[in-house]
């Protein structure tokens, strides 16, 4: 069996948050027509409470990189680029691959804005379609996975894939870190598995730790999404305000200001809840904005966090 | 193919966006950060429209598809445009009596429609600083709307003096420090929210016009475009009532540079001639153009030694006039930002003397004729004064792209063989194509000749092969020029220089040497090797830094 076959065989799906199908999206780069091709590892993980990435690479960085000599091969590419985070450092061999030190923030990590970044443009997104599986890197089909998708993929080459994916856990808990564990596994069970289940009134946010949808415990039963973070807060000690407060300032100042829903939007939320002085009505407007005209998925997903917590919590 | 607006359906090619396909077709889309000169930047997000089945799109970047089924307006795409149209007057410092859009701004007149209050959010640019770039360029960053427009042109320019840079989180529009501005202005009319503008001369000429001793030139360019700032229709020629109204604001005398622009022929055509004959310093560039001298100066000095020595239109007739009338202020009208600071250059001073005192654009001009209550289009027309009247059709069409070439070639020709041209409509030297080529035989030599324009276009370009080479910095060439009237696009440009070619083929005499007001030039005034030197060549090189 090849790998193409193994892949579909797994149902392995993309772990930066899309969750896109990984057969799929390699077959697409192996079919597309190029004088180049290109694999990108998106190292980027630039979302808060998110660090799921930062311990593959310490811990398993050959695993990865096999992942990644597999894609190589697989489309024939001239050069791999792993796309690295500032603020992580790689402790071993990368074999052929060109590590790109991303600069720039939040937005960097959008798939589109990182090969802008790695052609040495300022980060941010194009338009899509053209996807970067037909028009990618150097405008050559260009075949991007995260750290953790690549890393299954070498498990799965060796047989070794169990369904597993890693949760980055943290926040209120007493055993912070990153947990391999079944991908259908409900957070609740998580949690208890993890001894983290809080003996305390709290909420969660899941999927990205800031842009993750708040959750209630009753609505725990459902496995993790996203990039597969958990943070806990407690309820009685959290100022949700200030916890507001930091998820606004990080999507203002994080953001590419390309477009104006998330450009003015963006900063006109930080300045209410900074202020603690919230129009209901006009931040409603915003979100409408933001999730109906952003140019980029970041900028749709930025009212899921404040109106899931306004609407479960506040 | 064929997609559906509005339960109607219109044909339409595959690669089109939707956004130009309902405009053709007079369904009214508001974009305000669409530039069809640029790719879509995406920005304003205000073009949006929905695709059945799919959702709320942006109709400026979205391609049709066939049997694509699109609505305009909905209750949601009012509120997502009303939202976005606060949010972008949140950032935007109102000054609309000083702004080049006044009573043309798209961004006012969709808050009227949309019926949104412009300050429901506190101006968050208060205070942002205004930037000036050499004598010809004001950026005032509180009227940014950050679409960006202005980053995209000045590198299509090839420049790339304006750029992005992050401050207190956020991305802004700043200049590049270690590179110079060319002051060609195409970032002013890119600009859909007037946050760049000229220096205005407009307060210096109104003083100096009530000492009575004013003399206005303007550019072969201005008598096609000017017609825009009073609601005339593109393309209008308008040479006398301009004539009219500028002596209606207290002018002596009104000149045509066309005029001039034959001299700098004749003088051009004998230097290529010399050039040809030693084979020296092939290929001869053009310097009309001052932005693309600076450019050559600041970013190609290998190039300086190929630029003819002549002298621009403007200049030499500001010499001529200091030369013959009685202690004039000469005011320069102009479609140009750059020559605002051309005329700052120290070595075309004759005796200590600027040949021009003031430039003023052509919005300037626009804008000082309004303030003055001046009903353009219901004036009579008036005659150019003597001695320099009537221009010929060579020096009109100077205002376009590719016609300091085709008056030289024409002019050239004739000195070369003794001959007329056949034909002189030289029409491969036309248009709006960004590089242009031509062969032409005289007598025994085949000179290649190309014409640029578009500034960004000589990057990469393989000048070498050719013998003279025209350049102008802006797109379609003078009638496209960084100080015309707002808005352009490829259209307009194609309007303003028909009407100079209609010009120049009704004129009896179309070649520069057969100019009578040349002739009588030179034997008055231009009469020794001295004189001509004086008033029309200069030298180059000594203007990096300013």
């Amino acid at each position: 069996m090849d790998i193409l076959e193994k892949l579909k065989a797994s149902e392995l799906k993309g772990r930066g948050g899309g969750a896109f199908s990984t057969a799929l999206k390699w077959e697409l780069v192996k079919k597309a027509k190029g004088k180049n091709k290109y694999v990108i590892c998106n190292a980027s993980e630039g979302e808060p409470n998110v660090f799921k990435d930062k311990y593959i690479l310490d811990n398993y960085l050959p695993d990865v990189i096999n992942g990644i000599n597999l894609a190589v091969d697989f489309i024939k590419a001239k050069d791999a680029y792993i796309y690295l985070n500032k603020n992580y450092n790689l402790k071993g061999s990368v074999g052929k691959c060109i590590v790109f030190k991303k600069t720039s923030g939040y937005i960097g990590g959008e798939e589109t804005a990182a090969v802008e970044a790695i052609e040495g443009k300022r980060a941010e997104p194009r338009i899509k379609p053209p996807f970067l599986t037909e028009v990618g890197l150097f405008n050559c089909p260009t075949l991007m996975n995260n750290v953790e998708t690549f890393y299954y993929v070498s498990k799965i080459d060796k047989g070794e894939y169990n369904k597993t994916r890693f949760y980055s856990i943290n926040g209120d808990v007493s055993n912070e870190g990153v947990y391999e564990l079944p991908i259908d596994m409900p957070i609740f069970d998580i949690l208890k598995q993890t001894g983290n289940y809080p003996d305390f009134d709290f909420f969660a946010q899941v999927g990205g730790g800031a842009s993750g949808e708040i959750m209630l415990p009753q609505e725990l039963k459902v496995p993790a999404f996203g990039a597969g973070s958990i943070t806990i807060y407690n309820k009685k000690t959290t100022d949700i305000y200030a916890l507001m407060e930091k998820w606004a300032e990080f999507f203002h100042t994080g953001n590419c200001d390309k477009c104006t829903p998330c450009r003015e939007g963006a900063f006109r939320i930080y300045e209410m809840i900074k202020n603690r002085d919230i129009n209901y009505e006009v931040l409603d407007d915003i979100f409408f904005n933001l999730k109906k005209s952003s140019f980029c998925a970041l900028g749709r997903s930025i009212p899921l966090p404040f109106e899931s917590l306004i609407k479960k919590v506040k | 193919m064929k997609i559906k607006i509005n339960n109607k359906e219109f044909d339409c090619k595959k690669g089109e966006v939707i956004l130009d396909v309902a405009l053709r077709n007079g369904i009214k889309i508001p974009a305000v950060c669409r530039h069809s000169d640029l790719e879509p930047q995406n920005s304003c997000r205000l073009c949006l429209i929905e695709i059945k089945g799919k959702g709320i799109y942006t109709s400026c970047s979205t391609k049709v598809e066939n049997g694509m089924e699109v609505t305009t307006e909905s209750a949601e795409i009012k509120r997502l445009r009303r939202v976005n149209l606060e949010l972008l007057f949140a950032q935007h410092i109102e000054q609309c009596n000083e702004c080049n859009w006044s009573y043309k701004c798209r961004l006012l007149k969709l808050a009227k429609n949309y019926n949104i209050k412009i300050t429901k959010f506190n101006d968050r640019k208060k205070g942002f600083p205004t930037h000036q770039f050499g004598p010809s360029i004001i950026f005032d960053s509180s009227k940014c709307i950050d679409c960006k427009n202005c980053i995209a042109m000045c590198q299509k320019q090839g420049v790339g003096f304006l750029e992005i840079k992050q401050k207190d989180g956020f991305f802004c529009t700043v200049s590049n420090k270690e590179k110079e501005c060319v002051y060609c202005g195409q970032c002013i009319t890119h600009c859909p929210s007037g946050a760049f503008e000229e220096v205005s001369s407009i307060k210096e000429v109104e003083n100096v016009l009530k000492k009575g001793n004013v003399i206005f030139q303007f550019a072969p360019a201005i008598r096609s475009s000017i017609g825009e700032e009073f609601g005339l229709p593109y393309g209008s020629i308008t040479t006398g009532k301009l004539v009219t109204a500028l002596k209606k604001l207290g002018a002596k005398k009104v000149f045509d540079v066309s005029f001039s622009a034959d001299i700098t022929t004749i003088e051009e055509g004998k230097e290529l001639i010399e050039r040809l004959s030693k084979n020296k310093n092939l290929p001869m560039f053009t310097s009309c153009c001052p932005s693309w001298v600076r450019y050559v100066e600041v970013y190609r000095p290998e190039l300086i030694k190929h630029l003819t020595s002549v002298r621009s239109p403007h200049i030499i007739l500001g010499g001529l006039i200091k030369m013959s009338e009685d202690n004039p202020i000469v005011v320069s009208i102009m479609p140009c930002t750059s020559k605002k600071y051309e005329v700052t250059r120290e070595e075309l001073m004759i005796d200590g003397v600027k040949p021009v005192d003031y430039v003023l654009t052509t919005r300037e001009i626009g804008r000082m004729i309004r303030k003055n209550k001046i009903d353009f289009d219901q004036l009579e027309e008036s005659e150019l004064d003597y001695p320099w009247g009537e221009p010929t059709g060579a020096g009109v069409i100077y205002g376009a792209s590719g016609g300091v070439m085709e008056s030289a070639l024409r002019t050239v020709y004739q000195k070369m063989t003794g001959k007329r041209l056949k034909d002189i409509n030289l029409k491969a030297v036309r248009g709006l194509k960004g590089v242009k080529e031509a062969e032409i035989e005289i007598g025994k030599r085949k000179v290649k000749v190309a014409i640029i324009n578009g500034l960004g276009n000589i990057e990469g370009f393989d000048y070498k092969k050719y013998d003279y080479i025209e350049v102008m910095a802006c797109p379609g060439g003078c009638i496209g020029g960084g100080g015309q009237p707002i808005p352009i696009n490829n259209e307009i440009r194609k309007k303003r220089a028909e009407s100079l070619y209609n010009i120049d083929k009704k004129k009896k005499i179309r070649q520069a040497h057969e100019n009578p007001f040349v002739e009588k030039a030179y034997k008055e005034y231009l009469n020794n090797k001295k004189i001509i030197h004086k008033i029309c060549h200069t030298t180059y090189g000594n203007n990096k830094n300013k």
